[in-house]
């Protein structure tokens, strides 16, 4: 910026006005052929006037623009000479570059004009082009450009668009709602049949997160175009029904500015909207809980219809009548009343209220969010309850407004405005908390003002001694704004509460002597308003106020004053016509208001005394005749013409003392927040008492409650996912599933497929029989499919081709399953695991999140985690689900996106029947156990000699060193709660490694480990071996550690299968049923915790009983229980037909007992039972035991 | 809702702006600062004006006005809540939350404030979001963006947005897992002449500061947690379990953040940690006055009071003063009449007090007023009321995480009124 233009700066703007209206008119031509012509150049030829002297003068080429510019702009200022357009040439010829950083340079200069209320609508050609960016932080800075700027180029907006809208469709919901957010945003009257279309699809979009940006779409579009009106009713409606939290806060924004009167929407979600409000965001909850208010008020009783009763046996306003608000009913008897106290409740039962159970959900629901950390949050509960509790109840919320007044000064502010304003209704509630209302010095004048407010509000005859003690402080204080409020407080406490009166008079009087004129003022303008209530005592203080007129130059006050004597000029005769006397000596150097009362004054004495006073009285008036001021002229005539008595005067003058003398009646002190309850309290209209534009009227309660039953919802279940308890399994769950759960939802996100897709998906349903083979599987899981076909049903509308692609697959591997029974079975029982590997392959293709980083043991463990919750809960499978397919989905239209968050990578491998793909998925879990298949495959029986072996370091990444690890399956003498690991080095370098050893191991908690002794020398070529133990501590984490050669460090980690962590035990078939049983019971026999049973199929070729024996004892450190002949098993049991297995074992490092049984039938049908008291263990055994009998 | 807005300094130059409905002229602004000068103090003016067409509501952080222009009813707290929350982030963001500093950081503040409202909505105002999606500026990434032409946007898309821990970005990982809680107390009080309590309240937080990886499910328990009668809870903490145990049990946000804030209300005895002997006298027609002031611990537990500070507006009349401190230093501004003494700790042994003369105007009468004086404090390693923290627990996830607590007590608005 010049200097020229810092001088300028307002006269910028204003230019720039002139300007934009210029450059619209400019750029309408341009728009005509925005891409042919790139700006700068000769298109500037087209644009200006072609007989415009000027043009021909400054001829053409580079310069050209800049010049025009100029000229263009001459006309509104010439602040903005050279440089700015110059400038706007660079950055347009920066964005019209190749180089990203370049347009983000550019960009970010812009975006940083526009901060500065800088015009920039002339780059708005150049801009708009880049709208396809691949960079995101340049996509991003062009729509906050394209949103400020739309509304004015609306042409040149238009070729935006069609961005946007492929935005829609993209498979990333998150992209999907960034272009409907952007594209609703753009204020441009044309698009909006574009911008309805996109809301209602995306209102049936199945991410929860478009729904809502859907939702806050739809206010964006009725401000621009309200005759939609109807049309965004009905996706309010169809939104109001979505059962995600998620949802909820921003459709009833959209409600309230929309359609606030449609009152009759809310009916059938309105129990799931109380039950969903702890969980919605605090912001949502704010708009909810106000329109609950309004909504309760329209539906609901009165709860205080005849609770005032109980009120006052609840003894706090029993004592003071004076601004007791409506029903004191003093014919209630006494004993009456002390028995109501004690028995509330048996009042409420002879009294026809009974509470809408409805109603009583409300308030039930929304007390926990006044701890909330949000002031917002617990002040529109706290006006929630003002409102709707009942008497008896709404005191829970002056705690937490009081918590409320620590926070900012603006939040004090307005929480005070609030509770002097129920201070006045329900002083008992703040009573208890009268102190915190006490004032600071450091408090900014206008929190001390509304504090005294609320003091005054709450003082009484018990706590006005510590009140006026705390006000007699306040007097002292340097703030003069502040101790004038407290004159008038003390004035207000004075007039309310009669015992008062004569101390706070007599306290007043002192202050008549501070030095302060304002005070002093303050407090005669207080004083006499309180002596009008009984002047015949106070005379002399009138007396000494009259005094008081000689050096008070507070025009107020002198006013005062001289009313006081003018209307009490009977108890003070010998004064009174003194002190007309001085005052028509100044009368022409008073201020008006002190005028007018000179001539009150002079009239009343004339007319009481006018012996003494005519005189006086006569020139008082002829000075005011001839006064400045039209209303004293006026004044003066009035009051001569009445008073003075002549023949022509009309009959009025017989009643001049009549009018002059009347007895006045007292003035009442209110407070100003008087009445101010009938704005919702927390509103901005309560805050200005004034109706806001928007604001809703707080409707009275109805005489007789409409019917309760509209809110009857069909189906009741929806609730099922509000409580924090349940949210918390959800969380928990969570990060297993990485993106693609955020995808599909929680199963909560399931919307209410029926109304939407089931009319028309009949049709199709030949197509999705596949998955509705598979629906039967649960109920939960269902759900979500349908809602698939919701979603596909959507897509369907658009893009027919795509969806048979992407739909084949799905089909068709869904219906692998469900033709040989065992097969489904076992997808069942690995489902959780195709979740998991789903999840990683996605983010290995994604690169969306932290891939590189997820080490493979690391997803592994999850899973496993992950397995454990599925046993556990074992209605949590349909998350899993839904995801996969959806992923799928994604990848096939990967290749249309144009953003760069994806790789295009769709690989044949993904869209292969399911049989093959679940394999090959179990492939890569297996590879992170380390379990390949060979230690599977049925090989000979393997004596504790043959141990699978892993491999610890690579010899390539070993630099020649290559480690092998295995578990020795032997006892590790130096700890028994040690697993043995043997550990063999291979040295296939040229050079001899030195000085092996281990260190930095990095554990679990609990872990431990015992390190080999260091080897000093590995000659090249030798091979070398050494045993470590490791105490897993129970569990299959990896135990990371260095690996250290006299060189290099490498970290390495070992993970044990479950197998491994145990050993064997010796048992007979008696003590094993024994401890099988107690094992059961001891866990209240919660089947399924503690033992895990599972049908399989042996493979042919495992079916002797030697090959299972084999495969058991590989797969898991165990020893088998010998029973002789299956046949003579204890008689108690009848004797199976088929031999049963059994195994026992006890993990390592706890000793709990772990127990295989595999009962073998005809055909190979095979049944596995594993009782173990770790439930992990036990899961995962399991497993891994199916693995090796199956395979 | 929040239809725009305006940043506005000290000196009353609109900084920066922002809409996010249709462009409000600046004009509005106009208002607002007519109603500035007529306030005395920045603080007093009104955060609710009314124009003929809009409403401007506007809070004071930092010398910066943050004035919010709105056109139909909304709960003015909620517009209020939002900015704080704004300013909060900008502070989170850039360190300070100065003129300077979002006029440096200007393309970051326009990107933070265009995703924290849609359409005047709040949309992302968790902070955790928040950085998923612009990365707070560092000097090291500045570098680094320069150089390889990186942005400040995340690539990642908010997926944080969808959780339902929204307030936790997935995907934490850290080599040193830790998680710190500090239970900082603030007592507010006013002191009469006599040295006795008028009323005094602790106001209490625990910030903590959690570096866990994964998604960690912590409890904390409190030996005394009876104590705590009025708390607000960040939106991790479960309520019902609070409810039911008067146990905390939450998944933390990743970082610094207030896990909860507490009120003991002044219905519990508060022990007062100090006191002040006073001695201030303006003699009638004097033109000096006294002042005497000694500082002595009371009540700290026998924990040592350190960092105090005495500050004190003196009347208006005072001209000057010539004061000695046994320790520390004091400084009084003639223009301000701002008396401050920074005392440093209190040595029980040897009290501090500063006594001396003030130099009154010739002539004038004796000053009404009688100063306040204020004073903060600080105790280490002790929570006023008295709360402690049993034990933390860690579910969810298998490695042991670095534990630690601390505990302070400062002094919040600490008034003693000398008269």
């Amino acid at each position: 910026m010049t200097p020229m233009q810092k001088l300028l700066q307002l006269p910028v703007n204003a230019m720039n006005m002139v300007k934009t209206a210029q450059d619209q008119m400019g750029q309408q031509d341009e728009a005509k052929s925005p891409v042919m012509t790139p700006d700068g150049g000769n298109h500037n030829w087209y644009n200006g006037e072609p007989n415009d002297p000027r043009h021909i003068r400054f001829g053409s080429g580079g310069g050209d623009q800049e010049e025009r510019a100029h000229l263009e702009e001459g006309g509104g200022s010439l602040s903005s000479l050279v440089t700015q357009p110059l400038r706007h040439d660079d950055l347009k010829e920066m964005l019209d570059s190749n180089k990203d950083s370049l347009k983000l340079e550019a960009m970010k200069r812009i975006v940083a004009m526009i901060a500065r209320g800088k015009n920039a609508s002339d780059l708005f050609p150049a801009v708009v082009k880049n709208v396809a960016c691949k960079n995101i932080e340049v996509k991003k800075l062009v729509y906050v450009y394209l949103v400020r700027y739309a509304e004015e180029q609306q042409d040149l907006a238009l070729l935006s668009i069609s961005t946007f809208q492929r935005g829609l469709k993209d498979p990333n919901q998150l992209i999907r709602a960034s272009a409907l957010r952007v594209l609703s945003s753009i204020r441009v009257t044309i698009i909006v049949p574009i911008m309805m279309l996109a809301i209602k699809e995306a209102a049936s979009d199945m991410s929860p997160y478009v729904r809502k940006t859907a939702a806050h779409a739809i206010p964006k579009l009725y401000s621009l175009d309200p005759e939609q009106k109807d049309c965004l009713i009905e996706v309010i409606e169809k939104l109001l029904a979505d059962k995600t939290t998620l949802v909820a806060g921003s459709v009833v924004m959209a409600f309230e500015e929309v359609c606030p009167e449609r009152i009759d929407l809310i009916h059938k979600n309105y129990r799931k909207l109380c039950n969903l409000l702890i969980d919605v965001e605090e912001w949502g909850q704010v708009v909810i809980i106000n329109m609950l208010t309004r909504y309760a008020r329209t539906q609901f009783l009165n709860p205080n219809m005849n609770e005032s009763l109980l009120e006052e046996g609840g003894g706090e306003k029993a004592f003071y009548g004076s601004d007791n608000d409506d029903d004191t009913d003093d014919e209630e008897d006494k004993e009456e009343k002390e028995k109501k106290k004690t028995e509330a409740t048996a009042i409420v039962k002879r009294k026809p209220y009974v509470m809408d159970p409805d109603h009583r959900l409300l308030l039930r629901n929304t007390k926990p969010l006044l701890q909330s950390r949000n002031a917002a949050v617990v002040m529109a509960v706290a006006q929630l309850y003002f409102h709707l509790a009942p008497k008896a109840e709404v005191g829970v919320i002056a705690k937490a407004l009081v918590r409320l007044m620590r926070s900012h000064s603006e939040v004090q502010y307005v929480v005070l405005q609030n509770v002097a304003t129920m201070s006045i209704k329900r002083r008992g509630m703040f009573e208890p908390y009268l102190k915190s209302f006490y004032i600071r010095s450091t408090d900014p004048t206008q929190i001390k003002v509304l504090k005294l407010e609320v003091l005054t509000n709450l003082a009484n005859e018990t706590n006005i001694s510590t009140i006026l003690r705390e006000f007699q402080t306040y007097i002292k204080s340097n703030d003069k704004d502040f101790v004038a409020a407290t004159i008038q407080a003390i004035g207000r406490c004075a007039t309310n509460i009669g015992e008062v009166r004569d101390t706070c008079l007599n306290g007043l009087v002192q202050l008549l002597s501070n030095r302060d004129e304002l005070v002093v003022a303050e407090s005669v303008v207080v004083i006499k308003k309180l002596l009008q209530m009984q002047p015949e005592q106070h005379s002399d203080i009138i007396k000494h106020m009259a005094k008081l007129t000689d050096n008070i130059q507070v025009p107020m006050a002198r006013a005062s004053i001289l009313w006081l004597i003018g209307e009490y000029c009977e108890h003070v005769p010998k004064i009174a016509p003194d002190v007309l006397r001085k005052m028509a000596k100044t009368f022409t150097n008073e201020e008006d208001i002190v005028k007018l009362q000179i001539i009150n004054l002079a009239a009343k004495l004339y007319l009481t005394n006018s012996k003494q006073t005519k005189l006086l009285t006569q020139y008082v008036l002829n000075l005011a005749k001839y006064d400045q001021n039209y209303d004293i002229r006026d004044r003066a005539r009035f009051i001569r013409q009445l008073i003075v008595p002549t023949d022509k005067s009309g009959a009025l003058s017989k009643y001049a003392k009549k009018l002059f003398l009347a007895l006045k009646p007292a003035p009442v002190l209110e407070s100003p927040f008087k009445d101010r309850d009938h704005f919702q309290l927390g509103s901005l209209s309560h805050l200005l008492n004034a109706k806001a534009g928007g604001y809703q009227v707080l409707p009275d309660w109805p005489e007789a409650a409409p019917d309760p039953s509209v809110r009857n919802v069909e189906v009741p279940e929806w609730t099922k996912c509000s409580s924090r308890e349940k949210r918390k399994e959800k969380k928990a769950d969570k990060p297993f599933y990485s993106d693609s759960e955020g995808e599909s939802g929680p199963t909560e996100s399931a919307d209410s497929a029926s109304d939407t897709a089931s009319g028309s998906e009949s049709g199709s349903g030949s197509e999705e029989s596949g998955s509705g083979s598979e629906s039967e599987e649960s109920n939960e899981d269902s759900e979500s499919a349908s809602e698939e076909d919701e979603e596909e049903e959507g897509k369907k509308k658009k893009k027919n081709v795509e969806k048979i692609k992407a739909r084949k697959p799905v089909p068709e591997s869904e219906s692998e399953p469900s033709s040989g029974e065992e097969v489904k079975k076992s997808e069942k029982k690995s489902k959780p695991r195709i979740g998991s590997s789903e999840s990683e392959s996605e983010e290995d293709e994604d690169s969306e999140s932290e891939s590189s980083e997820s080490e493979e043991e690391e997803s592994e463990e999850e899973s496993e985690e992950e397995t454990k919750k599925k046993k556990k809960t074992t209605a949590s499978k349909p998350p899993s689900k839904p995801p996969k397919k959806e992923n799928k989905k994604e990848k096939k239209e990967m290749s249309l996106l144009d953003f760069d968050d994806f790789d295009p990578a769709p690989s044949p491998s993904q869209v292969t029947p399911l049989n093959n793909f679940l394999s090959s998925s179990l492939v890569t879990d297996l590879e992170g156990l380390s379990l390949t298949d060979n230690v599977l495959s049925p090989t000979t029986i393997v004596p504790s000699g043959n141990l699978k072996t892993y491999e610890l370091l690579h010899r390539i990444t070993g630099e020649g060193l290559s480690v092998e690890y295995c578990f020795s399956r032997q006892p590790f003498s130096p700890d028994p709660h040690m697993v043995a690991v043997k550990i063999q080095f291979t040295n296939s370098a040229t050079s001899e490694a030195k000085s092996l050893h281990v260190e930095d191991a990095k554990l679990q908690s609990g872990m431990r480990i015992k390190e080999f002794p260091e080897i000093e020398v590995l000659p090249a070529g030798e091979t070398v071996s050494v045993v470590m133990g490791i105490d897993f501590c129970d569990s299959t984490q990896a135990a990371n550690f260095q690996l250290c050669t006299h060189t290099r460090k490498f970290f390495v980690s070992i993970q044990p299968p479950v197998g491994e962590l145990m050993m064997p035990i010796f048992m007979t078939e008696n003590e094993f049923k024994k401890e099988q049983e107690t094992l059961l019971q001891s866990l209240g026999q919660l089947m399924g915790m503690n033992e895990i049973t599972e049908k399989l199929t042996l493979e042919e070729k495992c079916q002797g009983e030697h090959a299972v024996v084999q495969r058991v004892t590989t797969a898991a450190n165990l020893s088998r229980v010998p029973c002789g002949s299956d046949k003579e098993c204890s008689p108690p049991v009848p004797p199976p037909p088929f031999p049963i297995h059994r195994f026992a074992g006890k993990t390592v490092t706890s000793g709990s007992l772990v127990l295989v049984s595999v009962v073998t039938k005809e055909d190979g049908a095979a049944q596995l039972t594993v009782n173990c008291e770790k439930m992990v263990i036990g899961t995962m055994l399991v497993k891994d035991i199916l693995q090796a009998l199956t395979q | 809702m929040i239809h725009s807005l305006f940043l506005v300094n000290s000196s009353g130059d609109i900084f920066l702006e922002k809409h996010w409905k249709s462009v409000v002229s600046r004009s509005v602004c106009d208002y607002f600062f007519e109603a500035q000068e007529r306030a005395s103090e920045p603080e007093n003016v009104p955060p609710v004006i009314p124009t003929p067409h809009h409403y401007l509501i506007s809070v004071l952080r930092h010398r910066i006005y943050f004035v919010a222009v709105i056109q139909s009813e909304v709960p003015p707290l909620f517009v209020i809540e939002f900015l704080h929350r704004v300013v909060d982030t900008f502070q989170d963001y850039f360190g300070v939350c100065t003129e300077a500093a979002i006029k440096d950081n200007v393309v970051v503040v326009y990107e933070l404030l265009e995703e924290m409202l849609d359409n005047g909505f709040p949309l992302a105002t968790e902070s955790n979001i928040l950085k998923e999606l612009i990365k707070p500026p560092t000097i090291l990434r500045t570098v680094v963006n320069t150089i390889t032409g990186s942005t400040n946007v995340g690539e990642q898309l908010p997926t944080g947005q969808l959780s339902v821990v929204p307030w936790r970005r997935t995907g934490v990982k850290y080599t040193n897992n830790e998680a710190y809680f500090d239970v900082v107390e603030e007592i507010d009080a006013i002191i009469d002449k006599s040295g006795s309590t008028i009323t005094a309240e602790i106001q209490g937080v625990i910030d903590a500061c959690v570096k866990l990886t994964g998604m960690p499910d912590l409890t904390l328990s409190f030996m005394n947690p009876r104590l705590l009668d009025d708390v607000s809870f960040h939106p991790c903490v479960r309520f019902k379990r609070w409810e039911a145990e008067r146990i905390l049990s939450f998944i933390p946000p990743d970082g610094n953040f207030r896990l909860l804030s507490y009120h003991v209300s002044s219905q519990n005895l508060v022990a007062i940690p100090v006191y002040v002997k006073h001695n201030i006298t303006f003699r009638e027609g004097s033109s000096q006055g006294r002042f005497e002031l000694t500082l002595g611990p009371k009540q700290t537990m026998g924990k040592g009071v350190e960092a105090v500070l005495v500050s004190s507006q003196l009347p208006r009349g005072v001209l000057n003063t010539n004061l000695n401190p046994t320790q520390g230093t004091y400084t009084f501004d003639p223009v301000t009449k701002l008396l401050s003494w920074d005392v440093g700790k209190i040595n029980p042994q040897k009290l501090p007090s500063l006594k001396g003369s003030m130099s009154l105007q010739a002539g004038a009468s004796k000053p009404d007023e009688n100063p306040t004086i204020n004073i903060q404090f600080k105790i280490q390693q002790s929570a006023l009321s008295g709360l402690k923290v049993n034990r933390l627990d860690m579910y969810g996830e298998k490695y042991k995480p670095f534990k630690g607590i601390k505990y302070m007590t400062k002094a919040g608005k600490f008034q003693i009124a000398t008269r």
